[in-house]
């Protein structure tokens, strides 16, 4: 078992013949993940990877049975894609994209949950099942397949704690990015549900940051939800207040969303937390 | 991104709601013309700076003298003004507000920000107006009114939680209502984060006027706001995060001596704190992005660089599907390019990281390798110490 994607998982990718997406599908299908396919607009009938390119997402819903997409669409164009994606009811959109407005988001997330389709991302490293599917931009070599679900706001930050998990032996059943803008398509409850619900997830590590209140309401839901041990370390304890720390939704507003806030909220919560971003794989192997 | 109060007002006039008669001046000669123009006997004169907090730091002057009017201007315009919220050198003033004075009966707040918890547009208002709202939110809750949209569609019954927490007459209530409308239908137009109205007022023809007016725009969307891209005043800006942004690079300076040099923002907020937890301090917040080439380390290098309280240089970067081997040798040009005359830890996760770690070694400049986070923070503390 796994959470999202798996061995089988059909995917598609949304702008499939840009540099970015092409360097990434190639590594995807080294990786062994099954994409089938991509959508490039204007370059339908061609072929790329030795995969068939489509026109639109439609067009390729047509022609194959699709359980996910990948998104590399500029952010300028990145609302329509995603809304193409939400047409065909592809139920698994990850998009990769930094840089979409945060009210195209907002429609879109209302638009995908009235679909019954599930967004990942946007400005986020994608997802992973070791050894199944990549999906994402994450180097395929530090995960190995294990007990331990990952779900984090950061991309490099994720990989760290990756590293940590394998390197002690656990390693990962899902690892997951849920990406650093202010709405994400999917929220860290939405993906402790899942870890709490699959068989293989033994703990769970949660990679936070500031700005928001995701973290403290992941907190609240755990306390009454996930059975599993989680370990949680938030990044920006030493960050000012009123600056964006490079992902848009990282910056502390009105005195709101400070790491030590969130720590405070996941410790009342009873999560086991570590201050140190070194520490994390050393502390969820104390638990499993 | 950020703009000034008088072009917040100048959208706010755009866009229906009421604002005090007002003009931009940038002389004192000009300052004064103004002044004239619009009232014979009563002024609001401001200093244009981004930041907040400029009543408190002698910003503002409501005076019904014109000699004050002119010292006012005098001591401004080509000077900076400090805040609590800007640092200690302040932002630079180049634009005077005059605006003639009006008469306040009453002070509210209203403002709208994206919630992000229940991913809508939360519009505010408080009773507390001219007051810091999170002091308001905070002390009394009770007095803080909110109400949640999910569109820019504004039903006819929306503003009520808001006009009613307010106790506002009928009369009141109906201009209530436009303002109401006309905000958000401005926040979803020009794709806002945040427009903030402290203190909307009660004149004293006991009309509803925007006294103060904040906007801040949503750098994602400036793609499709050339309007408003516009009204960037660059000379509010950080020169340093400024000079960053154009390489692509994140930057945020701090206060201690240890320069950070990180790939992605999540591991480069983590490297600041290890450094805390090692007994270190920060000197700076800097991502230089996934793709880690050779010249924006270079230009990143010079940045830090620039603070002259830096003393050692931590470089974090987790290779990912770039080999550590090509990073390090790009480390390695661009500590001897830019001339780095302080010690630089390296540490460097990934593929081929033991050969990054022997070229590192091998380098004869000031580089030391670490293979692990806590190590590399450990030998970066010790340095400064």
């Amino acid at each position: 078992m796994s959470i999202l994607v798996n061995k089988d998982t059909k995917v598609i990718c949304q702008g499939f013949t840009g540099s970015q997406a092409t360097l990434h599908c190639s590594q995807a299908i080294e990786y062994g993940t099954s994409i089938i396919g991509g959508v490039t607009p204007g370059k339908g009938g061609e072929s790329h990877l030795d995969l068939p390119v489509f026109n639109s997402t439609k067009e390729a819903q047509q022609e194959l049975e699709i359980d996910a997409t990948i998104i590399f669409v500029p952010a300028k164009f990145c609302k329509d894609s995603v809304q193409e994606a939400i047409d065909a009811e592809i139920p698994l959109i990850i998009c990769i994209t930094e840089g979409i407005p945060t009210l195209d988001m907002m429609k879109l997330k209302q638009n995908a949950d009235s679909a019954g389709c599930r967004i990942i991302g946007p400005n986020c490293p994608g997802v992973i099942t070791p050894d199944q599917c990549k999906l994402g931009i994450m180097p395929g070599y530090i995960h190995k397949p294990g007990k331990i679900g990952i779900v984090s706001r950061s991309g490099t930050l994720t990989y760290e704690a990756v590293d940590q998990t394998t390197q002690a032996g656990l390693g990962q059943s899902s690892c997951v990015g849920i990406g650093g803008d202010p709405i994400p398509g999917s929220s860290f409850i939405d993906i402790l549900l899942l870890f709490e619900e699959d068989s293989e997830t033994e703990g769970i590590v949660m990679v936070g940051e500031i700005g928001g209140t995701a973290e403290e309401e992941a907190a609240e839901f755990i306390q009454s939800n996930v059975s599993k041990p989680v370990v949680a370390y938030i990044a920006g304890v030493s960050a000012p207040p009123g600056k964006r720390m490079g992902h848009a939704g990282a910056i502390i507003a009105g005195g709101k969303g400070t790491a030590e806030d969130k720590f405070l909220a996941l410790e009342k919560a009873g999560v086991h937390t570590t201050r140190s971003p070194a520490k994390i794989g050393e502390e969820i192997s104390k638990l499993v | 991104m950020n703009i000034h109060e008088y072009q917040s007002k100048q959208i706010f006039k755009e866009y229906g709601l009421p604002v005090p008669n007002f003009l931009t001046a940038n002389t004192t000669e000009e300052v004064l013309a103004f002044a004239k123009e619009i009232s014979d006997t009563n002024w609001v004169v401001k200093a244009q700076v981004h930041a907040g907090g400029r009543g408190k730091a002698g910003g503002v002057k409501v005076t019904d003298n014109l000699k004050e009017v002119e010292e006012f201007a005098d001591k401004w315009i080509n000077n900076k003004l400090v805040t609590y919220q800007t640092d200690d050198q302040g932002q630079p003033v180049s634009c005077i507000l005059v605006e003639e004075r009006t008469e306040i009966k009453k002070e509210f707040y209203l403002g709208a920000v994206i919630d992000r918890s229940t991913r809508s547009l939360a519009v505010m208002a408080s009773s507390e107006g001219g007051m810091d709202i999170e002091k308001v939110a905070e002390d009394h809750p009770e007095k803080i009114f909110k109400v949640f949209l999910k569109s820019p569609s504004v039903g006819n019954e929306d503003h009520l939680p808001l006009t009613e927490g307010l106790e506002l007459s009928e009369e009141q209530t109906k201009e209530f209502k436009d303002i109401f409308r006309n905000l958000v239908k401005l926040f979803f137009e020009k794709d806002l984060s945040l427009v903030e109205i402290n203190p909307l007022v009660l004149n004293g023809s006991d009309n509803l006027v925007c006294l103060d007016g904040k906007i801040n725009i949503d750098s994602n969307a400036l793609f499709r706001q050339d309007e408003i891209l516009e009204l960037r005043d660059i000379s509010q800006e950080e020169e340093k995060e400024l000079r960053a942004s154009e390489w692509d690079l994140n930057y945020v300076s701090l206060e201690g001596n240890i320069g950070c040099l990180v790939n992605g923002a999540g591991l480069a907020m983590a490297t600041m704190d290890i450094i805390k937890l090692a007994g270190g301090e920060p000197a700076n917040f800097l991502d230089v992005g996934g793709a880690v080439d050779e010249k924006r380390v270079a230009e990143a290098f010079k940045i830090i660089l620039e603070d002259e309280n830096v003393k050692a240089i931590l470089v974090n970067i987790f290779g990912g599907i770039v080999r550590c081997d090509v990073v390090a040798d790009g480390i390695i040009s661009a500590v001897e390019g830019v001339g780095v005359d302080v010690p630089v830890v390296v540490r460097l996760k990934g593929n081929n990281s033991e050969i990054a770690k022997e070229m590192l070694g091998k380098s004869n400049l000031n580089i030391l390798a670490a293979s692990e986070l806590s190590e590399a923070a450990k030998k970066a503390a010790e340095i400064v110490k």
